[in-house]
């Protein structure tokens, strides 16, 4: 496999930002990690991920869609987008490169969304296989081998080296690109860091986690569950699990008067808020139960119900670190399997 | 301190004093409890807890717990009776509902303090004699505990419980805290950096709602920002005035009602410190209208729904500290 | 700071009813002359004005706001202008304390009898203004004119 020697890292996201934008995980004061446009001198995070996922690439927070401008009576009409350049993320772990599938899933059908595909297309995800899983980590319940990520590169390391492999045309082009950066390697030392993730992997405490009893069969069963008032009685009604979660992808679309004209943008939307889908006969969920059984109904029923079987999460244990209450998807699913 | 708590909540569940029983619930890792309503002795005996992790305060959730039938036990913690206090004064929560047994409080630990240092994989914690012995599935770490807790209970105001029914444990005192110490050290900053910190802080902002939603402060019905007939409700910031926009009216909401319970902080998600906005309205409140705590009794006016006819003029606020 | 001379900033100034609204046009049937760049709206109490009106002002592009009400004791609701003095005064003490330039902000007591000194009020919050230069640490990009 070809590689290249860990002092040399930086010198190759040199080269490749000198071609396109590049986005790496960097290390912010206080601990975490953020994914921030590469500048010469920058240091890849050692955090195992960043706190807001790597969804923002193809999905942004908010988004300006359209402009309308009033000439008299008319209404003129301006598309706002501008052709996506090229770019490369580097770092994505094995849950987030899933969530690009799932997320593909949903925008990517017709209707395709065409913001969405066209940073999609423009993206080459270049992924890290992880070898030291925290304490929330699962995505192996949702058949993630994060020793063998997804996405169009992927890039192992055995502490003295990385080693980049493609998984497709794309991720062969990139490599192609940087090919004379590149050595031949010997993978025997990597084969056994990846054993011995994988071994750390069944130890980790939410290693049996099962997701046997969910999916879409199971609608009425959860649907009618009484363990959700209970669930739910702590829930603030905050966010925070949705804008961290990979795999969220509600919208709202809304317009701004800019007092010179309308824009027209989509931003983020939580299952959670009181005002979500709201219409005009008010809101079809009153309750913060139904909101609540709303966001992990969606992941671990209805999503698979449409996507033979997918289920939409992937194990990343961001709402676990995150939630202010620390009531999250590994709680709901273990309450809900007990009889 | 939890096998005593957890004996008198069933003690009065037996009896009949109340009927639900309001703390923590232990969780998935050593450090994720969540508050939870208690019906049952079984159910205390299974899933109580109360140990260096229980930051939540529960105050906020006998907003609603309190009109429901019965009386509910409450553990407070001494921040968290000032919470408690403000909301019976503001007439959110029913007293005579609520059966408040004072607790001890911090300091308590925040696992992201812990998280932050590197330590990943994290099975256990324990203190030995104030050094955190940390379990991974990397080896054992050690951390003093002084560096791993919470920021609000760095700060800690006061160790005395306002309002009770009965304590577990001593009262304490309110604190000579140093809790304007970073208030000052922007005060004393240049416009331009104070602009440049904030924007840095701000913009990290992922408007999850989390500081307003935990907030014991933030109990309209309808938030501003949630009401679309208000002009300026947002799902969003879209720009960075929004960013500002929301914080200095969130703070300003709250102002001469926040406790400076430092919950806003200890659950962004983001890591903003928020309570510095609270903590300038609470600094300038003293330092222009008298010491003033929010919560420390259920009576007095509260500044902003109060005036003198020789209050400072707004002018004050272009002539002191450094433009 | 450079200051450009051709900069012209829009100034909102929220008047109360029954004193500065009343001032201002004591100014004008004065004859006295104050900058066109004051916006004037009309309030029932220089109390009304919610710390959102301000913010919502910088948003769309004004350069300075100024709250302009009677003299403290004479409201004629009897005590709004005390709760404005205490609410304004936070509010301007944390524009302050965000960085966003102190000057940009002003309260003024201006009575229905006073028109020369409203007009003198404006001629100096303008000029103060002008020095500051256009509002960027408020401002919304999106409201900006093309």
């Amino acid at each position: 496999m070809l590689k290249i020697s860990a002092d040399k890292l930086n010198s190759l996201f040199d080269a490749v930002s000198a071609k396109q934008s590049l986005y790496i995980p960097v290390d912010r004061e206080s601990g975490s990690a953020e994914y921030r446009k590469y500048k010469s001198g920058m240091e890849m995070s050692k955090c195992l991920n960043t706190v807001r996922s790597a969804k923002d690439f193809f999905f942004p927070q908010t988004e300006n869609l359209a402009d309308f401008k009033m000439n008299g009576k008319n209404i003129e009409v301006i598309d706002v987008r501008e052709e996506c350049e090229d770019f490369v993320i580097f770092g994505v772990r094995a849950c987030d490169a899933r969530s690009f599938t799932i997320l593909d899933k949903v925008f990517l059908a017709e209707p395709v969304d065409s913001y969405y595909k066209n940073r999609r297309e423009h993206g080459t995800v270049v992924t890290m296989a992880c070898t030291r899983p925290a304490e929330t980590c699962f995505c192996t319940a949702f058949d993630i081998d994060p020793t063998s990520p997804e996405g169009d590169v992927a890039v192992f390391s055995d502490g003295e080296s990385y080693f980049f492999k493609p998984n497709n045309d794309k991720g062969q082009a990139f490599i192609d690109s940087i090919a004379d950066m590149l050595e031949d390697g010997d993978t025997a030392e990597l084969a056994q860091v990846q054993s011995n993730t994988r071994k750390i992997m069944q130890m980790l405490p939410l290693a049996n986690l099962s997701t046997d009893s969910f999916g879409g069969e199971k609608l009425m069963e959860h649907f009618n569950s009484e363990k959700w008032a209970n669930l739910s009685e702590s829930c603030i009604g905050c966010g925070t699990c949705t804008f961290v979660c990979p795999t969220c992808q509600c919208y709202d679309i809304r317009d701004f008067d800019t007092g010179n004209g309308i824009k027209r943008f989509r931003c983020w939307d939580s299952c959670m808020y009181s005002d979500f889908t709201k219409m005009a006969h008010g809101n079809p969920r009153n309750t913060q139960l139904e909101r609540f059984r709303q966001r992990f109904m969606h992941k671990l029923v209805y999503f698979p119900a449409n996507n033979n079987g997918e289920f939409g999460c992937v194990g990343c244990g961001r709402c676990l670190a995150k939630c202010p209450v620390s009531m999250n998807i590994v709680k709901v699913m273990k309450a809900l399997e007990e009889k | 301190m939890q096998e005593a708590m957890i004996k008198r909540a069933k003690e009065l569940l037996a009896d009949g004093t109340v009927n639900r029983v309001i703390g923590w619930k232990r969780g998935e890792f050593v450090y994720d409890s969540t508050p939870a309503v208690f019906g049952t002795a079984d159910e205390i005996d299974a899933e109580f807890v109360f140990d260096d992790f229980t930051q939540a305060n529960v105050s906020k959730y006998l907003v609603k717990e309190s009109k429901k039938d019965g009386k509910i036990l409450a553990f407070l913690k001494p921040c968290d009776t000032y919470s408690f206090n403000q909301l019976v004064k503001e007439h959110r929560i029913i007293r005579e509902n609520v059966y408040v047994i004072g607790i001890p409080g911090g300091p308590k630990l925040d696992i992201e303090k812990i998280k932050a240092k590197g330590i990943t994989g994290i099975l256990n914690v324990k203190n030995v004699n104030y050094t955190l012995e940390i379990e991974t599935l990397y080896g054992t770490e050690k951390l003093p505990f002084y560096e791993a807790i919470s920021g609000k209970c760095a700060d800690c105001k006061s160790k005395k419980h306002v309002v009770y029914d009965e304590l577990i444990g001593e009262d304490g005192d309110v604190l000579d805290s140093n809790r304007f110490d970073m208030v000052e050290k922007l005060e004393n900053m240049t416009a331009q950096e104070r602009y440049d910190f904030w924007r840095g802080e701000l913009s990290k902002c992922i408007r999850c709602n989390a500081c307003r939603n935990v907030c014991p402060a933030c109990t309209c019905e309808n938030c501003v920002f949630d009401n679309p007939k208000s002009g300026i409700e947002n799902k969003a910031a879209a720009d960075s005035f929004e960013e500002n926009m929301f914080h200095i009216i969130r703070a300003f909401h709250v102002a001469g009602r926040c406790t400076d319970c430092g919950e806003c902080s200890r659950v962004c998600p983001q890591h903003i410190p928020l309570h510095l906005l609270n903590r300038k309205f609470i600094k300038d409140i003293n330092s222009l209208y008298g010491e003033y705590q929010a919560g420390a009794d259920t009576t007095s006016k509260s500044p902003l729904t109060d005036y003198r006819a020789d209050d400072c003029e707004p002018s004050i606020v272009h002539e002191r500290g450094v433009e | 700071m450079q200051v450009n001379e051709n900069f012209e900033p829009v100034i909102v100034a929220f008047c109360c009813n029954w004193c500065s609204y009343a001032g201002a046009d004591l100014s004008g049937t004065n004859r006295l002359n104050y900058p066109a760049n004051v916006k004037i709206i009309r309030v029932p109490c220089s109390c009304r004005v919610n710390p959102i009106f301000i913010l919502r002002a910088f948003q769309r592009g004004a350069d300075g706001v100024i709250i302009c009400g009677c003299h403290p004791g004479d409201c004629h609701y009897t005590s709004g202008n005390y709760f404005t003095r205490r609410r304004i005064t936070l509010l301007y003490s944390m524009l302050d304390f965000l960085g966003i330039e102190r000057n940009r902000t002003r309260l003024e007591w201006v009575s229905a009898a006073e028109g020369a000194k409203f007009a003198d009020t404006m001629n100096k919050f303008v000029e103060d203004v002008k020095k500051l230069g256009k509002n960027r640490r408020l401002e919304d990009l999106r409201c900006r004119k093309q």
